[in-house]
């Protein structure tokens, strides 16, 4: 079978790699690239353990053929936080003690800054909502909503100058 | 599992020669059914032909008295089209009602139809729309009701090297609206146990004067319940005429018995979600149900 040569960018970086053609993205970034924080839980879609972010839009990895790649930017848990500062959602996972085994933690931070860049004041409803393609079979959910919550409050707080903030 | 080949035409000519040439070639949408049936073995396609970057394939357009959805528009843009939203809101919520947001930003609708499931969420509501969908294929292309898609569980009316390549809905003036209701074990995440989709038309004294039923998941393909509109048309949804419509679409009802609904849950509850989808479609037309 011939390898598919595909060209985009990985957390920013312009990325190039082989593949077979049936090859998924999440066994792309895993077993080629080497970045080995996305998941696989399931390899159907259920538990979001793979879950990235293709041109701005979170989908499951598991679920994306490596070729569709072909020229799009892709940003996994291993572009979250800045050099060692860690990103309010990941630092929020911490204090709350959103997760037990951290198997589904990679998901769960990924998709949960998806919702926060473009909705930065989300209801508790809007957050289970938006993370119920992400399964956890330790913490029960809670934590993890609490510290989402908690992280979209942290960041309200840094993009608003506090003269303008509106009351909470 | 020996890998299947992998093309991205640009053009749907492109897809038609690669999907003629090669009768174990698959269309790629979403690939959220697709990848899942190839990496379990279910389906084991030679080659897979991705549709999602042939130009003018995605997206929501006008093109005059019709909206026109590309087959690869995955499910969530749908919601980013204002006017298109506020004329169909039911097919938006059907179709917003697949899986996850990571499956709903790849899942198209056209994938829905053509995976052929008699669960599948967004097949109803397209239904009761009226909605057609135009097919590419080496003889040209034709333009069928979405309801001559799917003839049994997994298989389409689908030619060899033929594939969809848009959803058309009626964009004129509405007097009426639509709406999609299913029941599924839980709030997320699961395949519907009954779905049933409501699209009616009213006058100007709130008499029906056009209505469409379809349900999901109680045949072996989605139905369209032509007795349960006609119970509607000439009322203003009074009692009598929603018992008589629940009463058709119970009628209409060949549902399977397994674990996840008895085949008396699921008619019993055809009939009472088919009421409370109507009264919403009723209620966004602003008529009193
Ligand atoms: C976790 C999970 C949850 C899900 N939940 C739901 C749910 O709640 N409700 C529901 O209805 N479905 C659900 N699904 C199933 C699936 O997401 C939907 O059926 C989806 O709409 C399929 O669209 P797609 O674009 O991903 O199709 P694909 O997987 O790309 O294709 C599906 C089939 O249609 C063919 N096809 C695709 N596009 C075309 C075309 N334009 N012309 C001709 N043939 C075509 C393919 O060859 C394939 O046979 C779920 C799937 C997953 C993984
Ligand atoms: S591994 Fe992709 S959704 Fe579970
Ligand atoms: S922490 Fe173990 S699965 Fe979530």
């Amino acid at each position: 079978m011939n390898k598919i040569h595909v060209n985009c960018a990985v957390n920013g970086d312009a990325t190039e790699f082989l593949c077979d053609p049936g090859a998924t993205l999440l066994d792309v970034l895993r077993d080629t690239l080497g970045l080995t924080g996305s998941k696989e839980g399931c390899g159907s879609g259920d538990c979001g353990a793979c879950t990235v972010v293709l041109d701005g839009e979170m989908v499951c990895s598991c679920l994306v053929l490596a070729p569709e790649a072909e020229g799009r930017s892709v940003a996994t848990i291993e572009g979250v936080a800045e050099g060692s500062v860690l990103h309010p959602v990941q630092q929020k996972f911490l204090e709350h003690a959103a997760l037990q085994c951290g198997f589904c933690t990679p998901g769960f931070i990924v998709a949960a800054k998806n919702l926060l860049d473009r909705n930065p004041d989300p209801t508790e409803t809007e957050v289970r909502y938006w993370l119920a393609g992400n399964l956890c079979r330790c913490t029960g959910y809670d934590k993890i909503v609490r510290a989402v919550l908690a992280a979209a409050a942290e960041l309200r707080q840094e993009r608003t100058p506090a003269c303008t903030r509106p009351r909470q | 599992m020996p890998s299947p080949a992998f093309h991205a035409p640009d053009t749907v000519e492109g897809a038609i020669a690669l999907l003629a040439a090669d009768p174990l070639a698959r269309p790629l949408g979403g690939g959220t059914d697709l990848i899942v049936q190839v990496r379990s073995g279910r389906v084991t396609p030679s080659s897979i032909v991705d549709l999602k970057r042939i130009g003018g394939l995605s997206g929501v357009r006008r093109d005059g008295e019709a909206f026109v959805i590309g087959a690869a528009t995955p499910c969530t843009s749908l919601k980013d089209d204002a006017q298109f939203s506020a004329a169909w809101p039911g097919v938006v919520e059907a179709a917003n009602l697949i899986g996850s947001v990571q499956v709903r930003n790849r899942a198209t609708m056209a994938g829905n139809l053509c995976n052929a499931s008699p669960a599948a969420d967004s097949v109803p509501a397209l239904v009761a729309a009226g909605a057609t969908c135009v097919i590419a294929g080496p003889a040209g292309r034709r333009e069928v009701p979405v309801e001559a898609v799917p003839v049994a569980p997994g298989r389409t009316s689908l030619a060899a090297g033929e594939f969809v390549i848009e959803i058309r809905l009626p964009a004129g003036r509405r007097s009426g609206s639509d709406a999609y209701l299913r029941s599924i074990p839980r709030t997320e995440m699961d395949i519907a146990v009954v779905g049933t989709a409501a699209n009616l038309e009213f006058d100007g004294e709130g008499t029906c004067t056009s209505a469409r039923i379809a349900l999901g998941a109680v045949a072996p393909t989605v139905v369209l319940v032509e007795a349960a509109g006609a119970a509607l048309i000439r009322t203003r949804l009074d009692d009598a005429a929603l018992d008589a419509m629940a009463e058709a679409v119970r009628a209409a009802c060949d549902p399977i018995d397994d674990k996840r609904g008895t085949i008396s849950y699921r008619k019993a509850m055809a009939g009472v979600l088919a009421r409370r989808a109507v009264r919403i479609a009723a209620e966004r037309a602003g008529v009193k149900a």
